[in-house]
């Protein structure tokens, strides 16, 4: 008990209007992780506490997706991939799947959290990045299937299954980056909320997570990787089965997620003083 | 910022956007308006309803808490304390102004925040815990005090969700009250629960003031206030009107304005919006005579009025009062359809101005000073309107029971009783 008092006792909270426009308090987060943590708990408790399949379900929904469209595009469309459809398709969909769940997530998280937003202080951030930890558990769960699926098709496994890590980091800060636009603007605009499904399907057919894409034109070849889901979904493809390597096309992903990002962090910061009056 | 302060708020202010044609909380809406705003500015006419209107929730208000002191906050419905509080836990930024506090803040403005139905209790209070501020260390070695605290024993592991609802806050206070930091806001938290918990909860609060720990304390609680705090602070309209030792701010608080001779009445702005469609004009204490005072005989009937407007028919409407002492403690509340008769005469009210008249019969109250709580509402429907602190006035008991003693008698209620005196042997 003392010694939590003398550790805290210098610590100086000010009042302020809050008028800046970027300012992000890493070290302030840093010391609320444990509540990262608790969020990031509680989100996959309550996801699967009252139903009797439990964590199965994080399971369930990309297997029964998988085997559905292998069954329509390879089986019924004959969509030809140069490696077996369902393995062609999962290697994408997983973190095609981690990044629509977390992007849906973030987005709707702040006003889900309503209550937390009126009553207590806490960096606002803090909500949406707990919502996409919580997607991310699901996600490596899920990641165990594929690689069940890659021993059974004799896929060997290379080095560079270890690019997945900063391919799915970077489809998490995609995420995030949607989140806080997203989310921010849905504290004011619950209209944001009955977009977020939309938006995910249309940009899954912008990516190519169910079929094999393969652009010549240099110029459409740039269009098509602005977004930065491209990127992600052919390194894993890569990283885990191989073919062509990412290329220099890569940066642009990366650049654009970067750009928003901060964009959306300062957007965010501009946002969050009225969310307890607007929310 | 001396070292011996743990708050310090210079000139803080806090402005709301209000004007119901500019809440936008839909797109469409920023559009309609938008295209509003367009229509008439090509028109050339301004619609007075597009305009923004801001209120001032709080403007200039400065204050300093020494360490360990036990600050109460005390005033009417609207009068800046929630948006105090709120500023102070750091939930909203103010719009003006700026304050320091020195030390950890532990914010309780409700309790349970964040507590989960499908969790178990357990699981609870690590969250809630987390979400107040306590790490998971801190949790662990509290843990067994907050179970013991909060009498939830062997449900521990039992979602919260079955939880009965004097179960659910007895937990939920339980974490609050082992949260520990240098600075403890409090928003009507004791509110809740039995009289017993209620007492509990007391206690420990006036242990975490008598731990030279800083608490802020609001409460519609009179006694509770002068039992916790030293001092007070009374806000009104968004202004600090007087700090004081926490007796004196209670009297003039239940003094001012409460009580223009006996008779009160409400101004647009202290109504909030949400009452509609019951609007209450005034409530007044009237004498034998029928003129309004704020100081009546026991010994005479006391006429309690009770004015309002209604802009529509509302179904089982009731209009009544609670009546408490100053101290707090509620003495009785009374319904104007509380008799079946008039139950059943009103089952509807039509729209109009409206007057509940109530006699309390002579020598029913003891002397000393009453407050008036209002409240309308349909029972089970809606409650329109509650104001806990409406009208307050003073009784003097000359000339009622047992009053050729001289001595002040205890209770509230000073009743002229039957009494058969036998000699039985």
């Amino acid at each position: 008990m003392l010694t939590e008092n003398t550790a805290s006792n210098n610590q100086v909270v000010t009042l302020k209007p809050n008028k800046g426009w970027m300012g992000i308090d890493l070290q302030e987060i840093w010391r609320y992780r444990e509540l990262i943590y608790f969020l990031t708990w509680r989100d996959i408790k309550v996801r699967y506490k009252q139903a009797v399949l439990g964590v199965s379900w994080a399971v369930l929904q990309p297997v029964i997706t998988a085997l559905v469209t292998t069954f329509v595009f390879s089986t019924t469309l004959n969509v030809e991939t140069p490696i077996p459809y369902p393995l062609f398709m999962m290697a994408a969909y997983l973190p095609w799947h981690l990044f629509s769940n977390s992007m849906t997530r973030s987005s709707t998280s702040l006003v889900a959290n309503a209550n937390l937003l009126t009553k207590v202080y806490f960096p606002r951030i803090i909500i949406p990045v707990a919502s996409i930890l919580a997607a991310l558990v699901d996600f490596l769960i899920t990641l165990v299937i594929l690689l069940g699926i890659m021993v059974f098709y004799k896929v060997p496994l290379t080095l560079n299954i270890f690019w997945i890590i900063p391919f799915t980091l970077l489809a998490m800060l995609a995420a995030l980056t949607v989140g806080l636009w997203f989310g921010a603007l849905n504290v004011q605009y619950r209209d944001v909320q009955q977009m977020v499904p939309f938006v995910a399907s249309i940009w899954q057919f912008l990516t190519p997570v169910l079929y094999p894409i393969n652009i010549t034109d240099p110029i459409n070849n740039l269009i098509f990787n602005l977004n930065p889901m491209v990127g992600v979904v052919n390194g894993f493809r890569w990283a885990l089965t191989g073919g062509k390597a990412p290329d220099w096309t890569m940066a642009i992903s990366v650049g654009v997620v970067l750009l928003l990002f901060v964009g959306g962090l300062t957007f965010f910061h501009k946002m969050e003083k009225t969310f307890a009056d607007v929310v | 910022m001396e070292k011996d302060l743990s708050i310090e708020i210079r000139d803080i202010g806090k402005r709301y956007r209000i004007g119901v044609a500019e809440r936008s909380d839909t797109l469409r809406d920023v559009i309609t308006n938008g295209t509003a705003k367009l229509g008439h500015a090509l028109s050339g006419k301004r619609s007075p309803h597009l305009t923004s209107q801001y209120v001032w929730a709080l403007r200039h208000v400065s204050f300093e808490v020494k360490k360990g002191t036990a600050l109460g906050i005390i005033g009417r419905n609207g009068a800046g304390k929630s948006t105090l509080l709120k500023i102070l836990s750091r939930v909203t930024d103010p719009t003006e102004g700026q304050g320091e506090l020195r030390g950890r803040v532990g914010s309780l403005l409700e309790v349970g925040t964040g507590f989960h139905a499908e969790l178990s209790g357990r699981e609870n209070i690590y969250l809630n815990g987390a979400i107040l501020g306590m790490t998971k260390k801190e949790i662990d070695s509290r843990f067994d005090q907050i179970v013991d605290f909060s009498e939830i024993g062997q449900y521990i592991d039992t979602p919260v969700k079955r939880y009965s609802s004097g179960m659910y806050l007895r937990l939920a206070f339980a974490v609050a009250a082992h949260l520990e930091p240098e600075i403890l806001v409090v928003d009507e938290v004791l509110a809740v629960g039995d009289a017993d918990f209620q007492r509990k909860c007391l206690g420990k609060m006036s242990d975490v003031a008598g731990e030279g720990r800083t608490v802020l304390f609001v409460s519609h609680n009179m006694s509770a206030i002068q039992r916790l705090t030293q001092e007070c602070l009374v806000l009104d309209k968004g202004q600090v009107l007087m700090r004081g030792p926490s007796e004196q701010a209670v009297d003039f608080y239940l003094n001012r304005g409460l009580s223009k001779l006996g008779e009160r009445f409400w101004e647009a702005d202290e109504v909030p919006l949400n009452t509609k469609p019951f609007q209450p004009l005034g409530i007044r204490v009237l004498d034998k005579e029928g003129t309004v005072s704020d100081s009546v005989r026991s010994v005479d009937p006391i006429t309690i009025e009770i004015e309002y407007r209604l802009e529509e028919a509302v179904t089982g409407l009731r209009v009544g009062y609670y009546l408490y002492t100053t101290r707090g403690e509620p003495v009785f509340t009374s319904f104007d359809t509380d008799s079946e008769e008039s139950f059943g005469q009103y089952p509807v009210r039509q729209a109009g101005t409206w007057r509940s008249r109530c006699v309390i019969p002579a020598h029913t109250l003891n002397e000393g000073r009453f407050v008036l709580g209002i409240n309308a509402s349909s029972y089970g429907i809606r409650r329109y309107f509650q104001d806990d602190q409406a009208l307050s006035f003073s009784v003097d008991a000359s000339g009622g029971a047992g009053t050729h003693w001289p001595e002040p008698r205890p209770g509230s209620v000073r009743p002229v009783l039957d009494w058969q005196i036998e000699k039985t042997e």
